[in-house]
């Protein structure tokens, strides 16, 4: 593959495992999925479907005591999984960078947001405080935040959580990492800071060249913000593939139950919505087979034996379900119009 | 025409918290509103705009500073909580946070029989426990969750089943009102569509009223007839479900539907609403949303606009509302 082809993060058959119940408990098994320049992909997943996992496993910041990562992530060619820690170190807010849902967890209370953003600043490049502060409060500008100089004089807790989220952001991208990892970056927010918060990562692709791996439980967030979409379920993958073809033409059940399960704010009001019986297993009680037979409409025979492999089903569609391979794959959706005004 | 008696009415209630330093913080500012038997009102607005706290001052959990609140017709601002005792039976609450609502060492059973016990029947009499355990497994099918959960404690069971206990809990006195605050937001999409679901079914069977607490415009809008807007403490629209959600006369309203990410590959890019939601504490003058207002005018920021009936049963507090579509 030519040079310039190269996903930028390539990640193949990663698998996370922890001690337990007397062996190894997989929390993520076999995901593989890319990042290319300047591309929002959507990583999605009801909660502790593996999502943060993945996420902190790409970064190294998993130090649960036994931990097992085992597989690849290649980033511009250079791997990921095994790479000392120091390296990663360097890697991580240089050229990758990450923001999560909390964005406390990014700031210690005891100093201005300002002074944490020069720090992380010089700790990559030789600045005076001062040419850090300048840069500080234009990233805090460029994140829409109001009056970034006073702002940036301004200690944590004093901060909305919108403008927390926003000054994190401005954190994350100090130094101008190539790739951004936000961990559900909008899930505390309100609707009307969420939009503004999508609205600049998806800026940022053009303002900074900066790819997102966005992780979210929202199917509303993937469809306005990631090309592509990855869809886990119970540490697994489900369905992967361009976002369009996934709302379309979902090949996985528990994609179409997903998407079917959100009530419409426009059209006619179903009498009762289309839940989903049951809950998702957790990583000790993952029965065999495919780990939604339990709650699958389709569930039959062939389901249980094994997980099914993740096949390819058109273009860069991919789902881990037998319904494709016996020939009787899943209708498309009628485009649901109640999403529309 | 006589008109039926409201379940619940406000009338221009007001709770303020007094801070340190001396400042006050109107959680709830001013709001009247009535909701009918059989009628399932939403109420929607942003984090911090007073959701939860009137609410609570709808059932005298918490004690309003001014206004009045009526349950059945009945004035219960100023009851005693012994007086109160008897009508708390006929309203109940659903809490926003459903973890903490259930004490990890009492078992469901037990959690559930404590108002049967605390609360005598219709009759006035004590229950007995045969009836007591005779409830408690209605309760359990009335939320569809097995018998044998009664005997186990809330940390073995998941967030979706957590909530369906704590609604067995708000039932278990039979109720006419129910407030639930955000009995959805914590949980799984696939799991929330359930217990939405739930709510639906529960208000056939009997006969309940709702006041549905949600940020989510959607959810609102599956489960609720009339839907009440809040900013900053006050409403700023009300009136029947689709006509708020789909032809919102006001500027806040209009904001607040165009920002939900719609589950539509290439839906247009959400209109943006500039900037955070002022504080509480030094809400801006004039209408208290003229501060993020697109339409804001000069007259906007010296006059507060009351809310009042743009057409029958659809009010706005706006001096310029958006027309209709
Ligand atoms: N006991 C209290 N003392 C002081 N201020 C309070 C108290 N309870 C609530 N508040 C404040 O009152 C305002 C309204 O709070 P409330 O919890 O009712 O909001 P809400 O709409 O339910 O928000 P959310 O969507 O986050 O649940 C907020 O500014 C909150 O900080
Ligand atoms: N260090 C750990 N040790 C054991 N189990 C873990 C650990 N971290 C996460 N898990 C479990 O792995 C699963 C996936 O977690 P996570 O990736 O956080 O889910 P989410 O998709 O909500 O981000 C969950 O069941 C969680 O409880
Ligand atoms: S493999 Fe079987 S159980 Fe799993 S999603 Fe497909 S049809 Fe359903
Ligand atoms: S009164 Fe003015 S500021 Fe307030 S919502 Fe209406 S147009 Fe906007
Ligand atoms: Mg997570
Ligand atoms: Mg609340």
């Amino acid at each position: 593959m030519p040079a310039d082809r190269m996903p930028l993060l390539d990640v193949r058959d990663l698998c996370v495992s922890v001690p337990g119940n007397g062996g190894m408990i997989p929390l993520v098994e076999n995901v593989s999925f890319c990042v290319n320049e300047a591309e929002i992909v959507g990583l999605v997943g009801e909660s502790g479907s593996g999502k943060s996992v993945t996420a902190m496993a790409l970064m190294g910041l998993i130090d649960s005591p036994g931990v097992q990562v085992r597989g690849s992530a290649r980033f511009r060619g250079q791997e990921l999984v095994g790479m000392p820690a120091k390296a990663l170190r360097t890697l991580r807010g240089r050229d990758i960078a990450m923001i999560f849902q909390d964005p406390m967890t990014a700031f210690t209370p005891v100093y201005t947001i300002g002074w944490q953003i020069d720090e992380q600043i010089r700790a990559h490049e030789r600045l005076t405080r001062r040419a850090a502060r300048a840069r500080t409060v234009q990233l805090l500008a460029e994140m829409g935040v109001p009056d970034p100089a006073r702002t940036a004089q301004r200690y944590p807790h004093q901060l909305s959580g919108g403008l927390r989220q926003r000054a994190m952001i401005a954190m994350a991208l100090s130094c101008r990492p190539t790739l951004l990892i936000a961990d559900e970056p909008t899930t505390a927010l309100d609707v009307t800071v969420q939009a503004q918060i999508l609205d600049l990562l998806r800026g940022l692709r053009h303002s900074h060249g900066s790819s997102v791996l966005l992780i979210t439980h929202d199917m509303g967030v993937v469809a306005q913000t990631c090309s592509r979409t990855l869809v886990l379920y119970s540490g697994r993958m489900a369905e992967s593939g361009p976002t369009t073809t996934l709302f379309a033409r979902p090949a996985h059940p528990y994609t179409a139950a997903l998407l079917d399960s959100i009530p419409p704010l426009y059209g006619s009001r179903p009498h009762r919505l289309p839940a989903i019986a049951g809950v998702p297993p957790t990583p000790r009680e993952r029965p065999a087979g495919c780990a939604f037979g339990p709650r699958c409409a389709y569930v039959h025979a062939t389901c249980l034996p094994a997980p099914p492999a993740l096949a390819p089903i058109g273009a860069g569609q991919l789902a881990a379900c037998v319904l494709p391979a016996e020939g009787t794959p899943l209708p498309p959706r009628t485009i649901a119009q109640g999403m529309q005004p | 025409m006589n008109e039926p008696t409201p379940v619940l009415e406000l009338r221009d209630v007001r709770k303020t918290y007094r801070l340190p330093h001396g400042q006050r913080l109107r959680a709830v500012d001013g709001i009247s509103l009535r909701v009918m038997p059989g009628e399932m009102l939403g109420l929607v607005g942003e984090s911090g705009c007073g959701k939860s706290t009137l609410g609570r001052c709808m059932l005298r959990l918490d004690d309003v500073s001014s206004g009045q609140v009526l349950f059945e017709g009945r004035d219960i601002t100023t009851l005693s909580e012994r007086r109160l005792r008897p009508l708390r039976t006929g309203m109940q609450m659903v809490f926003q946070n459903s973890t903490a609502a259930l004490n990890p060492r009492r078992s469901i059973g037990d959690l559930l029989a404590e108002p049967l016990r605390v609360h005598p029947a219709a009759d006035g009499r004590r229950r007995s426990a045969a009836a007591i355990a005779a409830r408690l497994h209605e309760l359990m099918a009335l939320v569809g969750l097995p018998a044998s959960a009664l005997a186990r404690y809330p940390h073995a069971f998941s967030g979706g089943q957590r909530q369906r206990i704590n609604i067995a809990r708000a039932l278990a006195l039979s109720p006419r009102l129910v407030v639930a605050d955000e009995p959805v937001s914590a949980l799984d999409v696939s799991v929330q569509a359930q217990i939405v679901n739930l709510f639906a079914d529960l208000r056939e069977q009997l006969g309940l009223t709702y006041v549905f607490v949600a940020h989510d415009l959607a959810v609102v809008r599956q489960i609720s007839t009339r839907v009440a807007v809040m900013y900053l403490g006050a409403i700023v629209e009300c009136g029947e479900t689709d006509t708020v959600l789909h032809t919102p006369a006001h500027p806040y309203t209009a904001a607040l539907t165009a920002a939900v990410p719609r589950p539509v590959v290439g839906a247009p890019p959400a209109m943006l609403l500039r900037g955070d939601v002022p504080s509480p504490v030094n809400r801006p003058a004039g209408c208290r949303f003229h501060t993020r207002c697109p339409q804001a005018q000069a007259r906007c920021s010296a006059e507060e606009p009351a809310l009042r009936a743009l057409r029958p049963g659809h009010e706005v507090a706006c001096h310029y509302p958006l027309p209709p579509a």
